[in-house]
């Protein structure tokens, strides 16, 4: 009875999107207020019947109804009830319909919360929203249906891949999605401008938040997915360059041009054209993320099962989507007329150079990830294109654009000195020149390229702090007046300092981890003891210990630090009779910003187990630096200017925007 | 400055940029790709000691020894021809004889394929993609090495990387 009323209410949400991307543009043709408003009521329906379609296959998975095929091929009774919820969006089925939840959260949050839009604006915006929700929602009711019932149920589930069986699921996919879907907003304003034809600063303005929003998530779901598969894949890797991970890692890289953009475009009301642009390529990137991911074109970890069909379908989804808006672009961009002049030495200027950056960089990944495919399909070899590639392509050019980003924020608007910008960031180029000297004299003979990185991420840091202490006036004036302008400082000059610091705060940890990491790989029995990085190790004993769904041994480790006990840490190896799988849950102890890492491998015939053990420096501030990313950009997202929203254009016609 | 010329600074900026970009690419295709062989493409295109690729293949049943600090050797089979591979390090979870298997290293000059990385799978049902289709074209594939127990939706594969 739940699965059909969920599939029902799947079905009654597509015949809304139906409805809703349709009636207002013919509402918004004919300058009917009344069928633009229809969008409204439409998104809100369409969001509470996917949340009742989603809120069903919960239900159905927490009590273990093993008469739907999704459920018994992904639960098991015995399963915490925590992965019963989480293993929902552990499969194909599951994490399609989050996919489409989140869209309609979306929809529903323009909705509700886009009051101040334009009538029509909002009505196109809708539309746009309800395509790519129909397309979506056919494609679940066609090719995947989660409420598919099996016709003798069996008495029990085959449980979730066990790898899965993580708390990591149950935050990574939703963020991550959070991210990918959220620019869905983006990509509608887009084509809602193009098609009314009209676009202005105040555009901008609405488009922001929403893109701030999106980034927010997809930079936490990326950092999380990351930390993820450090703990849980039981070698200590944290980036793989697995073309699953570079799929949604282009989306953010477009994605942070577009906040860029939009920034001067709201400021300046320049770089229009370009700004929508961006604002289609990221959705299309995440759409090709999804495919990728979804269509079983790879494999990996992500792609839960592959049929030929679901890839054909959302190819057909990918191309509609991609084609339709690129080529509504090349037909209407030209009706949006340029906008504000500035020189190439400006604020205006160097948010150029960061868009130029970051899409070359997101180009460089596109390539290394379509690059297999096509040569497969032009010469049936089969190559893989590793991180030695991304290393010597993408690097570059981020180290370029990292280069560049204390400057930026120092450069005025219009015509900027570039000078005066040196001078300013003269404290921070010290702070690198001596960071540098430090760290090479540190690590003397080891990786020459590791104190140029560490300069570079301080020179990052230090150039963002810089800013504000230029802003605040802080060592030229008295603390109590510096200390009133940090109050009254805007709070996106806050978030970009945060989001710019955080940048170098992950580029320490990235290159402190991959060139300062220590590593132990061997056999040792009970009583043995392996120093490394200063520590003592010592094996206590093993032991094994029953789970809910599973049976682990677990090894003790005694960890001491000059005789003294520090803590102990206990990896352990799970074995999971369903599945016959195997897992390795590795041991963490972090001290400061370091970690060391236990993870086990087999046992050997005399009573010994191998052991992988690394001391990892500094290892966390490659998920610091994102969190720190993120918490900017939250700060600038709670400006005061973001939250009173966009000012009216003025009384302007209807038709074009006028050129200034 | 003009408005055209403003436009022209950028685009010639943008062009230099991607013109760099571009060339990083290609220097990079040209030398940090990896090809994808099974045993018997290993015989008949004689790859040469030190030329690094990686190995796919089914890993020979009761090939699999153990031996000092870790150390082990296995062959890998495609049905017809088959490779002996040395590593040392910890083998993935599910590393199985009469499984697929996928290594990553190069021949040494006694033509032992000495790996340093063996690709773990992360689900009992899996066939690496490219093992997979290598048999299939070769004419080994059975129908029983991909085989799921049920319908279409058993979580699929993986492959994560061991050092």
């Amino acid at each position: 009875m739940i699965a059909e009323a969920g599939h029902y209410a799947l079905v009654l949400a597509l015949g809304l999107a139906l409805i809703q991307s349709t009636v207002p543009l013919l509402g918004a043709r004919w300058r009917d207020a009344a069928l633009m408003n229809v969008a409204r009521s439409t998104a809100l329906a369409q969001l509470l019947f996917v949340a009742m379609s989603f809120i069903a296959l919960v239900t159905l998975h927490v009590t273990s109804d093993f008469s739907v095929v999704n459920v018994y091929e992904n639960s098991h009774s015995l399963k915490p009830l925590i992965y019963k919820i989480t293993g929902v969006w552990g499969n194909h089925e599951g994490s399609m319909l989050l996919w489409v939840s989140i869209l309609a959260l979306f929809g529903g949050l323009v909705a509700a919360f886009g009051n101040n839009l334009p009538l029509s604006l909002r009505a196109h915006v809708l539309a746009v929203q309800a395509w790519v929700a129909g397309a979506f929602y056919l494609f679940i009711l066609m090719t995947s249906n989660p409420f598919l019932r099996i016709a003798n149920p069996p008495i029990e589930g085959r449980d979730l891949n066990p790898i899965l069986q993580d708390i990591g699921l149950a935050v990574h996919p939703p963020m991550l999605y959070l991210g990918y879907v959220g620019f869905s907003i983006s990509f509608s304003f887009a084509v809602a401008a193009l098609l009314e034809g009209r676009i202005d600063a105040a555009w901008a303005r609405w488009v922001r938040p929403w893109t701030l929003m999106a980034w927010i998530f997809l930079t936490l779901g990326i950092a999380m997915g990351s930390y993820w598969a450090y703990y849980e894949l039981g070698w200590g890797g944290w980036w793989f360059w697995d073309p699953v991970e570079n799929a949604s890692l282009m989306p953010w890289l477009a994605g942070t041009a577009l906040l860029h953009s939009a920034l001067v475009m709201e400021k300046r009301n320049a770089l229009k054209v370009w700004t929508i642009l961006l604002s289609i390529l990221t959705f299309s990137l995440s759409l090709l993320g999804t495919f990728l991911v979804r269509s079983g074109v790879l494999t990996s970890v992500h792609a839960f099962a592959t049929d030929p069909a679901r890839g054909v379908f959302i190819l057909l989804i990918l191309c509609v989507f991609i084609g339709g808006s690129l080529s509504l672009f090349a037909w209407r961009a030209s009706a949006l007329k340029q906008g504000g002049l500035f020189a190439p030495i400006s604020r205006e200027g160097a948010l150029v150079l960061n868009n130029l950056f970051l899409t070359v960089a997101c180009a460089t990944v596109l390539t290394g990830t379509l690059y297999p495919m096509a040569y497969e399909v032009l010469s049936s070899d089969k190559i893989s294109v590793g991180a030695p590639f991304f290393q010597l392509t993408f690097g570059p050019v981020f180290v370029a654009l990292l280069l560049a980003v204390p400057f930026g924020p120092l450069l005025a608007w219009k015509r900027g000195d570039l000078l005066g910008a040196t001078q300013r960031l003269l404290a921070a180029g010290i702070a690198a020149l001596i960071a540098i000297a430090l760290v090479w004299a540190w690590t003397y003979g080891g990786a020459t390229l590791a104190p140029l990185a560490i300069g570079l991420a301080v020179f990052v840091v230090m150039g963002a702090l810089c800013d504000v202490a230029e802003r605040i006036g802080l060592f030229r004036m008295p603390l109590s007046i510096s200390l009133r302008r940090a109050r009254g400082l805007p709070r996106a000059a806050w978030g970009t300092m945060f989001a710019h610091a955080g940048l170098g705060i992950a580029l320490i940890g990235i290159v402190c981890e991959t060139t300062g990491n220590t590593e132990y790989i061997g056999a040792m029995r009970p009583g043995d003891v392996v120093p490394i990085a200063g520590y003592q190790l010592k094996l206590d004993g093993l032991t094994p210990r029953p789970g809910p769904n599973f049976s682990e041994t677990i090894a003790q480790f005694i960890v001491k630090r000059d005789g003294a006990t520090v803590s102990t840490m206990t990896p352990s190896k799970r074995s999971f009779a369903t599945r016959g799988m195997s897992t390795t849950e590795a041991a963490l102890l972090t001290r400061g910003a370091s970690q060391l890492y236990i993870s086990l491998g087999d046992a050997t015939a005399d009573g010994a187990i191998a052991v992988r053990i690394y001391h990892k420096p500094l290892v966390l501030l490659i998920w610091w630096g994102p969190v720190l990313m993120a918490f900017g950009g939250l700060l600038s997202l709670s400006d005061r200017r973001l939250r009173v929203g966009a000012p009216k254009p003025a009384k302007a016609p209807r038709a074009l925007q006028p050129a200034e | 400055m003009t408005r055209k010329q403003r436009r022209l600074t950028l685009i010639c900026g943008a062009l230099a940029v991607l013109a760099i970009a571009a060339g990083l690419v290609l220097n990079a295709l040209r030398d940090s790709i990896v090809f994808f062989s099974t045993p018997s493409m290993v015989a008949e295109k004689h790859i040469g000691p030190g030329k690094r690729f990686r190995l796919g293949g089914l890993v020979q049943p009761g090939s699999l020894k153990r031996g000092e600090n870790l150390a082990v050797s296995f062959s890998v089979a495609d049905g017809s021809a088959t490779l002996p591979v040395a590593y040392t390090g910890i083998l993935p979870d599910l590393f199985r004889e009469g499984q697929g298997v996928v290594a990553e290293g190069a021949l040494d000059a006694s033509g032992t394929f000495r790996a340093d990385n063996v690709l773990a799978k992360h689900d009992e049902t899996y066939m690496p993609k490219e093992v997979a289709d290598a048999l299939k074209k070769q004419g080994h594939w059975k129908d029983d090495y991909g085989a799921k127990p049920s319908a279409s939706a058993a979580p699929q594969p993986a492959q994560g990387t061991m050092r």
